[in-house]
Formats: C-alpha cells, sequence, structure tokens
C-alpha cells in the first residue's frame, strides 16, 4: 500500500496512519447478494440510527426526575396542575421547544418501528432457515437485540410519567409482584419503595437512555460483523451454491442503494412523525395511581402481554395467608417467557431433531420446509391471538361485538388457531412443492389443445428453463432421521434409545409429506416424455397458426 | 236568669259570652273565612290559567306516551314487561324531566330494539314534544328538572375551571369513556359512548340521571359547578385541534400500532421491494 502513489495528499496521510486503502480494497469490493427481504434488517438499523438522534435531542430537555411542579407552560387545559417534573417537561418538549413535538413523535414513531422491522427480519430469517449453521448465534444476538429493544420501549413509554405509562408501569408492578417469593422484593428493588415512588423515573432514563442502548449498540456490531464474516445467505439461482455468494460489490451498488434506503427510512419516519400524531401525553395527563382511563393499552410490542392477562379467566388460590395470582403468574410469568425462549433456541431445536450439521448458504423457500413453515405460521397465530386480546375493547367498539364473546373467542382461538395455522401452511406449502414438481418434470402448461390423427386430445406442455429447474432442485433431498440399529454387533444395546426413539419420530414428522426434489432418474424419464412433447411440437406450427387466425377474427 | 234572656241584645249576647271557651276558635274561624273568602275573590284567576297551560303540556305528553312509549313503559309509565317475564321497559315514576329531556333528546328513546344497550341516533320527537313528555314523566312524581342553561353554560369558563374539570373528568369519567371522550367498551355488549358532538346540556343530564349503565352523579355527590368544569373540559378538547397531525382516533396505543405497522412498515417494504426490483434491472443494463 505504501507503493501506491496515486492517492492525494490527505488521503495518503490517512492511509498512512490508518491503512484504509487494505481495508477498504478488501471490503468495499464484498459481494452482497441481492433481495428485497435482504434489507428487513437495514430499516431496524436504520430506525435505531434515528432513535438515537432524536432521543439525544429529547435529552436536552427532559428531566428524569419525579419532584413536584406546577404546570405554568403553554397548553392551557394543564395549566395550574401539579405533576412531576418528568411530565411537566414532557409537555414543555412537545409545547414550547421548538420542533419539540416533531422530535417526539418521529423518536416515538421510529421505536415503533425499530421493533416492527426487528420482528419482520426474524419472521424472514425463520421461514427462510436463514438460522441454521453457521448462523445460530447470530439469531441469539438478533433475539437479544429484539427483547432489548421491547424492554427498552417499554421503559422509554414510562419514562414521561403521564397516566398511560403510569397505568403500564402500575400493570408490570403487579407482574412483578405475582412472581412466588420474591416479588415483594424485587418490585422494592426496582422502584425502590411502595409503587410509584419517586426514583424510578430517574432510574429508568439511565437504563434507557445509557444502558440498554449500549448494549443494542454493541449487540448492533457483533451481528454485523458476524454477517461479514459468514457471508450473506442468497437464495437459490443460476451459479449460486454453498461456496459461493452471488452479487454485488458493496462500492458503489450497496452504499448507493443501502445509503438511499437509510434516507427514505429517516424520511418515512419524519413524514410519519410530522404527519400523525403519536402519543399525545397532554390528553392522558399527568400519572395519578387514583385515575385509569379506557383504551390504555402499551405500545403494539407489549400488546400480546396484555392480551395474554386480559384474556385469561382470574383465578386466584389462598393458602396459609399467601395468594397466588394464577391470572398473573401463568400469563405473564410463564407463558410469555415460555414462547420467547422455545422462538429463540427454535435453530437448536430443529438441528437437533432434523440431525442436520451441514452448514447453508442457500436459503429454503417456505414451501421447502414445510412442518417449519407451519410451526412459524402457529407461532404468528398464537402470537396475533394474544395481541389481538391487548385491543379487545377496541376490537369490541368498533365491530360493535361483546367484549365478553371477544374474549371467549380468544381464549379457544389462542390453542386451537395455531393448530389450524401450522395444518393450513404445511399443506399449502406441500401443495406448492408438487406444483413445483409439476413444472420440472411435466413443464409449463401452454394452453394449447392440440388433436393427433388419431382424434387424441394432448395439451402441450413447454420444459421450464435451466435456470428455474436449477432453481427449483438447489435445495437438499429430506431425509428423516436414522435410528439406527437397536443392539450394535455385540449386541449391546444402544445407549438413550428412547431419546432417540422420539427424536426419530420427530424427524418423519417434520419430513413427512414433505415433496422430495426428484432423482436423476426421474428426470432423465420426465425428458423422454418430453421427447414426444417435441415431436407434437413440429405440428403445433399448424395450431399456433389457426390459434392467431381465430383472434384475428374475434 | 230565664227572665234575662228575652231582653238580651245582640251586643250585649256577644260581649256577655266572650269569655266563653269557643270564643276563640269562633273568632278564629271567621278569621279564616274572611282572609280564604278575600283571597278567593283576588287570586284565582291566575292560577286557573296557570294550571291550564301545565296541564295541557302534560295532558299532550301523556298523549305522545301512550303512543310511543307505553307499549314497553306501561300505560302509566309504570313499567311494562315483554310478554315473556322479561322487562321491555322500566317505571317511569320518579325519573324527572331531565331524564326524559336526555333519553328523547339524544334519540336513545324510542329505542328501535332490545339490546345490550339503547344507542345514540337522530331525536324522533321535536323540542315541544321533549317538552310535553318530559312534564308528564314529571307530574307523576318528583324528580331531577331539566337543569337552566346558567348551570352548563361553559362560555364563560377559565382555564382553571377547565384544568380543574379535567381533573375530575380524568378521575370520574376516563375509566369509562376514554382519555378524550371517545368512549370504551363494557362487558356484555355495553358500552360507554362517545361524548363527542354531544350537547352541554345532554351531558349534564346524563351526570344527573345516570343512563343505562351510567352511575348517577348527583348535585350531592358531584356539585353542579364540578359538572360544568367538566362540561367545560370536554367543550375544550372537542375543538382543541391535534397538534401532532392526524389524532387516529385518539384511541391510544392500539391505533398507533395499527397505523404503524400498515403505514409504516407497509411503505418501507414496499420501498424495499422497489429497491431490490431496480438491481435485477440494472444487472441487464449494466453487463460489465
Amino acid at each position: 500500500m505504501s507503493t501506491n502513489t496515486e492517492f492525494p495528499g490527505p488521503v495518503k496521510w490517512v492511509d498512512d496512519r490508518l491503512g484504509i486503502a487494505k481495508i477498504g480494497k478488501k471490503n468495499l469490493r464484498k459481494v452482497f447478494p441481492d433481495h428485497w427481504s435482504f434489507m428487513l434488517g437495514e430499516i431496524a438499523l436504520y430506525s435505531f440510527i434515528i432513535l438515537i438522534l432524536t432521543g439525544t435531542f429529547l435529552t436536552f430537555w427532559f428531566k428524569p426526575s419525579m419532584a413536584e411542579v406546577e404546570y405554568q407552560g403553554s397548553y392551557s387545559l394543564l395549566k395550574g396542575l401539579h405533576m412531576s417534573e418528568a411530565y411537566a417537561s414532557t409537555l414543555d418538549i412537545t409545547f414550547d421547544v421548538r420542533g419539540g413535538l416533531l422530535m417526539r413523535q418521529i423518536h416515538h414513531w421510529a421505536a415503533v418501528l425499530f421493533i416492527a422491522a426487528m420482528m419482520v427480519h426474524l419472521l424472514r430469517m425463520f421461514f427462510t432457515g436463514a438460522f441454521r449453521k453457521p448462523r445460530e448465534l447470530n439469531w441469539l444476538i438478533g433475539f437479544g437485540m429484539l427483547f432489548l429493544g421491547i424492554v427498552e420501549g417499554f421503559i422509554g413509554y414510562g419514562l414521561p410519567d403521564d397516566l398511560l405509562s403510569g397505568t403500564g408501569l402500575r400493570i408490570t408492578n403487579g407482574m412483578i409482584q405475582a412472581s412466588p417469593v420474591v416479588g415483594t422484593y424485587m418490585n422494592f428493588f426496582i422502584f425502590g419503595g411502595e409503587f410509584p415512588g419517586d426514583d424510578f423515573v430517574s432510574r429508568f432514563f439511565i437504563v434507557h437512555v445509557l444502558l440498554i442502548p449500549g448494549i443494542i449498540l454493541a449487540l448492533v456490531t457483533a451481528h454485523l460483523f458476524l454477517v461479514v464474516y459468514h457471508k450473506h445467505t442468497q437464495y437459490a439461482g443460476p451459479g449460486r451454491t454453498q461456496k459461493n455468494v452471488v452479487g454485488y460489490p458493496l462500492f458503489p451498488v450497496y452504499t448507493a442503494k443501502a445509503g438511499g434506503f437509510f434516507f427514505v427510512v429517516f424520511g418515512i419516519t419524519a413524514l410519519m412523525g410530522a404527519l400523525m400524531q403519536i402519543n399525545p401525553v397532554w390528553l392522558y395527563g399527568p400519572y395519578n395511581p387514583a385515575e385509569v382511563t379506557a383504551g390504555a393499552q402499551p405500545d403494539w410490542y407489549m400488546g400480546w402481554l396484555e392480551g395474554s392477562v386480559r384474556i385469561f379467566p382470574g383465578f386466584e388460590s389462598h393458602f396459609w395467608g399467601i395468594t397466588l395470582s394464577w391470572n398473573l403468574i401463568i400469563p405473564a410469568l410463564i407463558v410469555p417467557p415460555a414462547f420467547v425462549t422455545l422462538v429463540a433456541l427454535y435453530p437448536f431445536i430443529e438441528g437437533w431433531i432434523t440431525g442436520d450439521k451441514r452448514e447453508h448458504h442457500l436459503l429454503d423457500r417456505p414451501r421447502d420446509m414445510p412442518t417449519r413453515t407451519g410451526i412459524g405460521v402457529a407461532f404468528i397465530v398464537f402470537y396475533a391471538m394474544l395481541w389481538i386480546g391487548g385491543g379487545n375493547d377496541l376490537i369490541a367498539t368498533h365491530f360493535n361485538l361483546s367484549l365478553n364473546h371477544v374474549t371467549w373467542f380468544l381464549r379457544f382461538a389462542v390453542i386451537l388457531g395455531p393448530i389450524l395455522g401450522f395444518w393450513v401452511a404445511r399443506r399449502w406449502a406441500i401443495s406448492l412443492q408438487r406444483a413445483d414438481q409439476d413444472r420440472l418434470l411435466h413443464g409449463l402448461e401452454t394452453g394449447v389443445i392440440m388433436r393427433s390423427p388419431e382424434g387424441k386430445y394432448t395439451e402441450k406442455h413447454q420444459p421450464i428453463s435451466t435456470y428455474e429447474a436449477y432453481s427449483i432442485t438447489a435445495r437438499d433431498r429430506l431425509v428423516p432421521h436414522e435410528i439406527g440399529p437397536e443392539t450394535d454387533e455385540n449386541g449391546v444395546r444402544a445407549p438413550r434409545r428412547a431419546l432417540h426413539k422420539a427424536r426419530a419420530a420427530l424427524s418423519r414428522f417434520y419430513f413427512a409429506d414433505a415433496v422430495q426434489k426428484p432423482t436423476t432418474q426421474e428426470l432423465e424419464a420426465a425428458h423422454e416424455h418430453a421427447h414426444d412433447a417435441d415431436e407434437i411440437h413440429e405440428l403445433t406450427e399448424d395450431t399456433e397458426t389457426y390459434r392467431e387466425v381465430t383472434s384475428d377474427r374475434s | 236568669m230565664s227572665e234575662k234572656r228575652p231582653s238580651l241584645s245582640p251586643a250585649r249576647f256577644l260581649s256577655a259570652r266572650r269569655r266563653h271557651r269557643s270564643a276563640g276558635l269562633v273568632v278564629l274561624l271567621f278569621g279564616l273565612l274572611a282572609v280564604g273568602s278575600a283571597y278567593a275573590a283576588f287570586a284565582p284567576d291566575n292560577a286557573v290559567a296557570d294550571n291550564s297551560a301545565q296541564s295541557q303540556q302534560i295532558e299532550e305528553g301523556k298523549k305522545l306516551f301512550a303512543v310511543g312509549c307505553s307499549s314497553c313503559h306501561g300505560l302509566n309509565a309504570e313499567g311494562g314487561g315483554n310478554g315473556e317475564g322479561k322487562m321491555a321497559g322500566p317505571s317511569l315514576i320518579g325519573v324527572g324531566a331531565a331524564a326524559v329531556d336526555f333519553q328523547v333528546g339524544t334519540g336513545r328513546m324510542p329505542a328501535m330494539q332490545p339490546g345490550a344497550q339503547i344507542p345514540r341516533k337522530a331525536p324522533a320527537y321535536s323540542q315541544e314534544e321533549i317538552e310535553a313528555l318530559a312534564a308528564y314523566v314529571a307530574s307523576l312524581a318528583p324528580g331531577p328538572s331539566v337543569p337552566g342553561s346558567e348551570s352548563y353554560d361553559v362560555s364563560k369558563a377559565t382555564d382553571e375551571q377547565v384544568t380543574r374539570g379535567g381533573e375530575l373528568f380524568r378521575t370520574n369519567c376516563t375509566a369509562c369513556h376514554n382519555f378524550a371522550g371517545r368512549g370504551g367498551a363494557l362487558p356484555n355488549g355495553k358500552y360507554a359512548p362517545s361524548l363527542m358532538g354531544v350537547s352541554e346540556k345532554h351531558i349534564y343530564e346524563a351526570m344527573l340521571t345516570g343512563p343505562q349503565q351510567m352511575p348517577v352523579f348527583s348535585d350531592q355527590v358531584m356539585q353542579p359547578e364540578d359538572k360544568r368544569d367538566i362540561i367545560a373540559y370536554l367543550k375544550a378538547l372537542e375543538t382543541q385541534k391535534d397538534p401532532g397531525g392526524f389524532g387516529l382516533g385518539r384511541l391510544g396505543p392500539v391505533s398507533e400500532g395499527l397505523w404503524g405497522w400498515f403505514v409504516g412498515i407497509g411503505l418501507l417494504v414496499a420501498v424495499a421491494v422497489w429497491i431490490g426490483a431496480k438491481g435485477v434491472k440494472a444487472k441487464g443494463a449494466k453487463a460489465k
């Protein structure tokens, strides 16, 4: 690099000290594959940048204090009311700081989009099998960011100390208290005494602006580093194998695309902040434990937890002077953590069931793994049913339904819905596999019906392109896990036989009914068949002419 | 004694008996008769005129009631069954004119059909007819009367009163009616209706009489000036523009989440698809 004399002075100066040419030469030429679904994680990354920028602006005026003040700002409907400094300063940012409301709204919309984009990105990872070896750890890192993002968002929602944020914290406080034995202690530890106390805003503030963003930033770095290290996955296609990456170099194509996309994300978020009112804290009023409001819901990403609690029947047991609130323990402390853990560990669970130890850089299409797709849809339906439960009151009023009917429907749907969703999605995926198989072996239906001299009618099939055939057949044949012989050659029983049996059964279930890609023989047989079609093809010249004529006449 | 009697003159007769036991009573009776006669001579004309106007209105209200209300509430407003042992309409004896003015004035009554809750709709009766019905129901037994316009006039409310009204609103009303008065759900298909576009008088009457699921906020529980301040806050909310753009229904985070997903993520994914598609086209054009 020192021999390179083409650089102008300042660049050379920097290069001599940082060695950017060497780094740049390698990394600017790094190839990324091109697909819209690879840009979903970018939305999350850009929203995070917007959050940091707007959040910094907000910290200039926000006062993280529970000290009681009398509001004397310009919003007349609350003038003279006693409230915490946190709430008063939020009102000041909204009404008395130039651009404050816009910044608050961009910040909040960016938070909504940040977590939504992470979740959409996670779904893309899931349905394409991008979490398989060697990317399991990056899946966990991503999951960690999603979890932290949700906690971060919820704490941010609690900071302004308005009626909704206080109500949300009160529910959290109830959930913490519901945990047996440790609940009360944990609650005192978090809130510094009885709820709400004077400490939580200042504590939550530092967690919100320093601790969690710092951890997320570190995880983002690790996440992106691993993307570079593993190289990006790609969809199957001509020339794409497990060993290469087909796409464009980072510079100039992706610097332009990704850079442009950042501005699009920023622009859309800013437009939303400018046009769509979000979190109107001035309407909610300051938090007062004696007050509560209809329509008190958390932001969307906490909605499924709210729903879980809302639709759960009100069970409690009392014994030896202790109350166990099953109506909080089960829907808040058992079900959500269990579900989250299941999703987080899914790559390992699937890997164990399928026994797949190979590296994967070619992505599955959702149809390629019908059972995984079915499981994914079941997860989505489960989540969605709880999510709807979080807004059961608004569903009831806006669709003229009874609140009780909505709740009872969801109590069943949250269990039956995922089963139905699994079955429908799995069968759907298998049908698509069969359609693919059909295209591969018999070709495209052209819609051209031919009559042979003997009077036999056939439809002309056109073979699909080699590119498409390659894309369809790039996936692996799916082989269920083999259990192995019961005893080895010395007659010794294999260890952990029951576990292996269960694993083999799961594996059979996983691959049952999935359509295997055709073998070479099957393909050859199909091509033989295509020869007949070629013979017919010669006859079709007339047919084509005939068709043209008819279309002219009509 | 007997010889003296015939010669007794009326004056002497009265004078002789002025200390008789019954003398005081007789005088009192005479006095009452005189005052009563005098009152009857001077006062009766007005009283009769008043009675006739009011009773005419009551009479008119009774006729309207018989046609439009009695099928559910009974011919004498005593409440009625639907023939299957269920109550079709409650007794209206003692509900007062304010309840009638609210129920009929907001179109809730006459109800179209029984259900979990009777919805608000365009009123079916004119103001005079509503007043007649109210007068009839009020004549059955005492109850809250229609408030005078001075009690709900909020045009001169001060900022302080509005703020106070807001605090009372959040303490007493938002649990059902939502922080912006947009309404909310109640169990079994019932709901707290939106308070937007409801007149000051009807809000006042609703608090006073507690229609359907609503609790009664009588003047002892909530002072008339408290009610007026709440109305002042509601009217300020109603006329207030949303400083942050479109209000998204002022329904809270549920509608925000909906818009965030459909507009925000929807648009962004659409743009991602667009950028992705651009790449495919550029592939042909470049031919590097």
